[in-house]
């Protein structure tokens, strides 16, 4: 049962960290701010939740697990709540979000 | 046999690795709003980042701080983005090639 | 792993102070110094010192990222070009930092026991600490115990940086609640577009608050205390005030309800010393507070913190207040 915990963990902290290059490589490569939003956000969550639920198995059911929890929640509900915040504010400043591409270059 | 903590330290350095490309991202930006997409994904690195050197280092009390920097950075975005409601040409037309945009006088977008 | 860790911190820790010299687009260079301070308090976690990294994580990232931004809705927001390249003042700033680099050659290794700040307080605040004032977090226990006179310093350094504040720059322009024009800036009241946001920190705004009152007490026990728990609790306000304005934030707790609060707390601070005086004791000696020294040491530690919590909490949202309030002037 131990092992079994542990290959779950290190899977899921694996995933994640696999989902938080693929956001830098996006927003490094990306060639809009819309899209580059879109991987940033996205991945980010993702490699949020995997990792810190990867932690979460790994300590058990202690108090540490409880802020654990605690953090997930607040990073889940808290990053798309800005995400949006920001795309909106953008949109209202002016940014196009399908700009000519050939001109991007 | 690799354990635990191996796994641990080989997260963190991935970790690290991200961050830097996001300071690349901060620093390079062209418009303001590419920077502050920057700067709230640095937060939440750095949250992961200090919960898995808790685990690492095998002191729990480091959560209470993850959670504050989730807290601020969260703050800071909100912040930043209310201070652009009355400022158009601040965050759209940057430009490196140093022209001074107008901020001064565009405080008010009516 | 350590070392890397370090060295990456660090070298981040440059790259970011070069960008931050080098743009001079003032709102980058807030954006910039607050990354610059998440750096260092991850630097600091790996020095273990996550006391320090508490207040810089609420502090740095938190507070002065929104009171820079008020100030520069308030000034300009490009930095002026220098009139002159000032080579001999760079000069001079080169030669002193060799000269201290130098110097820090003869310093004894890092967290090494030998050296000489480790031989004189530091071994009998370890060792006794647990038996002579109780919290097992021997930070609180310097902070609040055996160094409470540097502590009751700081609090009223805090509270006479309110006092400059409020009295430099005060609440002009606020006196009528009803009859000023909607003013750009980082407390606009045009709320009705911003629906998710307004809902969603509806909702944290409690939280936030609980998580102060737990980080208050739970100082005592883990990293925490009262300028962090201050600093936490007036973030919470500060969340209400950038949604729902400035306006509905003075109505909510108005500055002057906050100078009393800041007074209260210098005031209980000082309170304890001049209390544990008529009881008998020194200054600040908390042993003659109750029956037993434990139970005097933590009756008086948690009405310090209880004071300094105060003041932190006030202040900071004081001058928040009035940052924020000038902008308003500038139609």
């Amino acid at each position: 049962m131990e092992t079994m915990l542990s290959w779950i963990s290190t899977l899921c902290i694996g995933l994640g960290v696999f989902l938080g290059v693929t956001g830098a490589v996006g927003i490094f490569r990306l060639p809009n701010f819309f899209t580059r939003l879109h991987a940033a956000s996205i991945t980010d969550s993702g490699c949020a939740f995997l990792i810190l639920f990867g932690l979460m198995l790994q300590s058990g059911l202690t108090i540490p697990t409880v802020k654990l929890c605690f953090i997930l929640i607040f990073l889940l509900i808290s990053s798309p709540t800005a995400t949006h915040a920001l795309a909106k504010t953008a949109l209202d400043c002016g940014a196009e979000p399908t700009p000519h591409l050939h001109e991007e270059r | 046999m690799i354990g635990i903590t191996h796994i641990y330290a080989g997260a963190c350095l991935a970790l690290l690795a991200i961050m830097g490309i996001t300071i690349f991202r901060a620093i390079l930006g062209p418009s303001a709003f590419d920077r502050v997409m920057a700067v709230n994904m640095f937060g939440t690195k750095t949250v992961l980042l200090l919960s898995l050197l808790g685990f690492l280092s095998g002191r729990p009390d480091f959560l209470d701080i993850a959670l504050v920097y989730a807290l601020v950075n969260f703050l800071s975005t909100i912040a930043i983005l209310r201070f652009f409601e009355g400022r158009t040409s601040v965050a759209v037309e940057e430009d490196p090639a140093g022209g001074a945009p107008s901020t001064k006088a565009s405080s008010s977008e009516e | 792993m350590d070392l890397i860790i370090d060295i990456t911190l660090l070298t981040f820790l440059g790259i970011t102070a070069l960008a931050i010299n080098r743009i001079d687009k003032l709102f980058c260079v807030i954006m910039l110094s607050g990354l610059y301070s998440l750096l260092c308090a991850s630097l600091f976690v790996t020095m273990d010192a996550v006391d320090v990294a508490f207040t810089e994580a609420a502090v740095g990232t938190g507070i002065v990222t929104v009171l820079l931004l008020s100030t520069i809705g308030a000034t300009d927001t490009q930095q002026r070009s220098a009139p002159h390249r000032p080579l001999l003042a760079l000069l001079v700033v080169c030669t002193t930092g060799a000269i201290l680099v130098y110097g820090t050659m003869d310093m004894p290794a890092y967290g090494d026991p030998e050296a000489p700040v480790h031989q004189h307080v530091a071994p009998r605040y370890l060792n006794e600490s647990l038996h002579e004032v109780g919290p097992p977090n021997i930070v609180t226990s310097i902070l609040a115990s055996y160094r409470g006179i540097d502590t009751l310093g700081e609090t009223v350094v805090i509270f006479t940086a309110g006092l400059s504040v409020v009295g430099l720059i005060g609440f002009r322009g606020m006196q009528k609640f009803g009859d000023r024009k909607r003013a750009a800036g980082i407390t606009g009241d045009d709320m009705d577009e911003h629906l998710v946001l307004r809902i969603i920190i509806k909702i944290f705004i409690p939280l936030i608050l609980l998580f102060a009152l737990y980080v208050q007490f739970h100082g005592d026990y883990g990293p925490g205390g009262g300028f962090q728990a201050g600093v936490i609790f007036a973030s919470g306000f500060i969340f209400y005030t950038l949604m729902y304005g400035l306006d509905k934030a003075m109505q909510v707790i108005a500055p002057r309800v906050l100078g009393y609060i800041g007074a209260l707390g210098v005031l209980i601070y000082g309170g304890v010393g001049v209390a544990t005086m008529l009881l008998g004791g020194n200054f600040l000696d908390y042993n003659v507070l109750m029956h037993d020294p434990l139970h005097g040491q933590h009756l008086g530690i948690f009405l310090v913190e209880l004071g300094v919590g105060l003041t932190v909490f006030s202040i900071m949202l004081l001058i928040f207040f009035a940052f924020s309030s000038r902008k308003g002037l500038r139609q």
